[in-house]
């Protein structure tokens, strides 16, 4: 087979699944514009079990997936209010009990240089975001369902019931709640589920420039995050919680909470 | 808002900064813990047949309604959205330990309190529906519910009943309170919380600012009225009042030392917290002069032979300070909790606000409200010589 036929062949394949995946588009099209795109004929929300992979090693503090965040899901524009947000730490060899932690304006405008190179001590940043939990304690705490989780594995929050109770903020180890001020119910990472359920993945994912985060759906076994999580030693964050976190990092540190 | 960052050390995860539950939620259990204690403490004459201590009975259970109405208006006005708070009722989620508050309430206060109160206060009702005049009459007319039966053989039926309406009581103001340190002691992500004490601590001090809260009442009533004070009945309660108060101490002191020995990850961070933040309101404020100086004046009367005046004098200083040292309890609780970060990295502050929905004012409101109640209660229903509150001249055949 000549070089020339295997590029036709390819060209074709592709436009078809361009136009295949175009039609799909269409089709759920409607679902997805009245705001229920798990209702989309093509997006069958129990065909996935989303997770998230990060690789502390590769993140570099810019803070794009913050400022991406806050953009594509209007997230209030004040230091107190994140759906995902970055931390720098700086630990002191072998003290991992004391670590020195920062997150101005939750990494929004990236990191001012703080620490020396050579200062006897390890630095590195660390990405957070709601850990969509499988046994969310903030799921089980909310008194009228309003957060829940869904069958794909995504924890949301139904803005229209929430009575803004704030049990479920309290309820979170992780801090990843906050009160809108405007909307006076609560809000958090969505996954960017509008995203998500189109095809597409997360502002977060799709902003960082080095790949320091994976959407991965654990339920399609072609899904790269089964790679990562096969050839890594992830952990996640505040293990003794029993949550079960589907958010996995790899490289972290004994010293992050 | 941007001075909230000011008062952070450390490193508080972004979105902890503000803190979430206000002095409003501090007023939520301190209130039910007032209307528990009220109740136990009018069970006292009703099951355990504490002859001496009826003058208060009444009253108690007067006190208990006047705090039990006010209960939810703290948590309604912190609600984001308290139009949406009857969802709790129509759809609850039956995982949440929350969403179980308002069928706790409204068992506690229908088929308890009301009910208890309603038969203890039948035959004055049925008088003042036949003798009172004007709106008071059809107050009073619409009170009795249509049963005018005031015969020795209904008011004996009214007393068993009502026996047997406090028996089922005692377990449901302990549900009542409990369920409330419940809420707080199951959080597992905050460690100032999570300990299965948290219900048992927050009952016996429930017992004990109510067991305070009526005999101040008392005392301040009977005095505001120009009578003498019942010392038999004082000096009852309180023992009643220190031996609840050693009980809520020792389990205090037991949640302390096991936190001091088993020294877990939080540790240093909420004892770093006791020692800075929470130094005033938890160590001079709650222990000191909230519980120590207290227990240590009500043993003195148990001890030493003191003049009546003397005693009064000792009651109602107790009174005061237990009802001030149970608040700091609930501050230390409720805000406390929330002024470290879960990373245990760092803190942050409180700062009341003064005159907002959920600020200072608003709280001295709530706590004002419930004595209204009681004083409108103590007029259309006087706690004074009838019925269990005066065994001696209990209406007989």
């Amino acid at each position: 087979m000549s070089d020339d036929q295997t590029g036709r062949r390819e060209f074709l394949a592709r436009s078809g699944t361009f136009l295949l995946l175009t039609g799909a588009a269409g089709i759920a099209w409607d679902a997805v514009a009245s705001g229920e795109p798990e209702k989309a004929p093509n997006y069958r929300s129990t065909d996935h079990w989303w997770a998230m992979a990060i690789d502390v090693e590769k993140c570099i503090g810019c803070g794009n997936c913050v400022r991406a965040c806050k953009e594509e899901n209007d997230v209030p524009r004040e230091p107190f209010y994140f759906r995902t947000w970055v931390e720098r730490y700086h630990v002191p060899e072998g003290d991992i009990e004391r670590p020195e932690v920062d997150s101005p304006n939750g990494g929004y405008d990236g990191f001012p240089e703080k620490y020396r190179a050579g200062d006897g001590a390890k630095s590195f940043f660390v990405p957070k975001m709601c850990n969509h939990c499988a046994h969310s304690p903030c799921v089980q705490v909310c008194p009228v369902g309003a957060t829940f989780e869904s069958p794909d594995g995504v924890v949301l929050v139904d803005k229209t019931y929430c009575l803004g109770c704030r049990y479920c903020v309290q309820a979170c180890p992780y801090g990843c709640r906050f009160i809108d001020p405007r909307t006076k119910t609560v809000d958090k990472c969505s996954l960017c589920y509008h995203r998500i359920s189109k095809g597409l993945t997360t502002a977060c994912c799709e902003t960082c420039p080095t790949g320091a985060r994976m959407l991965g759906d654990l339920k399609d076994l072609k899904d790269p995050i089964h790679d990562f999580l096969r050839t890594h030693k992830v952990q996640v964050l505040k293990p003794q919680m029993a949550t079960g976190s589907k958010t996995y990092y790899n490289g972290l540190d004994g010293s992050v909470r | 808002m941007e001075g909230l960052l000011q008062g952070v050390q450390g490193y508080m995860y972004p979105n902890e900064v503000e803190l979430q539950w206000s002095v409003l939620i501090v007023l939520y259990p301190y209130i039910t813990g007032l209307v528990a204690g009220a109740f136990i403490l009018a069970s006292l004459v009703r099951v355990f047949r504490v002859e001496a201590v009826a003058p208060t009975y009444r009253l108690a259970l007067l006190t208990a309604l006047a705090f039990l109405l006010v209960a939810p208006l703290p948590l309604q006005l912190h609600l984001g959205h308290p139009e949406r708070s009857l969802e709790m009722y129509l759809t609850p989620h039956t995982a949440s330990a929350m969403a179980m508050f308002g069928f706790v309430y409204l068992w506690y206060l229908m088929a308890v309190l009301l009910l208890e109160i309603w038969l203890e206060y039948r035959p004055e009702i049925v008088a003042g529906a036949q003798s009172a005049t004007g709106p008071l009459r059809l107050l009073y007319r619409v009170l009795t519910l249509g049963s005018y039966d005031v015969s020795p053989e209904a008011l004996r039926i009214d007393d068993r009943t009502s026996f047997v309406v406090t028996l089922v009581g005692i377990p449901s103001a302990f549900l009542l309170h409990g369920y409330v340190g419940f809420i707080f002691g199951s959080v597992k992500a905050n460690p100032w919380w999570s300990t299965p004490l948290m219900p048992i601590v927050f009952l016996f001090s429930a017992i004990v600012s109510g067991i305070a809260a009526v005999m101040l009442l008392y005392m301040a009533m009977t005095r505001l009225r120009g009578l003498e004070i019942d010392m038999p009945c004082v000096d009852t309660i309180a023992p009643y009042l220190f031996y609840a108060f050693v009980i809520d101490f020792s389990l205090e002191t037991l949640d302390l030392i096991h936190r001091i020995y088993e020294a877990d990850e939080s540790f240093h961070t909420l004892d770093f917290m006791v020692r800075t933040r929470l130094y005033l309101p938890h160590i001079i404020v709650q222990i000191v002069l909230g519980t120590l100086l207290p227990i240590g004046l009500l043993a003195l009367t148990q001890v030493v032979k003191l003049s009546e005046p003397a005693r009064r004098g000792l009651y109602a200083t107790t009174g005061v300070l237990t009802m001030i040292g149970i608040f700091a309890m609930r501050w230390n609780v409720v805000i406390g909790g929330q002024l470290f970060s879960k990373s245990f990295l760092g803190y942050t502050t409180y700062k009341m606000e003064f005159a907002s929905q959920e600020g200072f004012l608003m709280a001295a409101a709530l706590l004002i409200l419930p004595f209204l109640i009681l004083w409108a209660l103590v007029r259309l229903l006087p706690p004074w010589g009838g019925g269990h509150a005066a065994p001696q001249v209990r209406p007989v055949a």
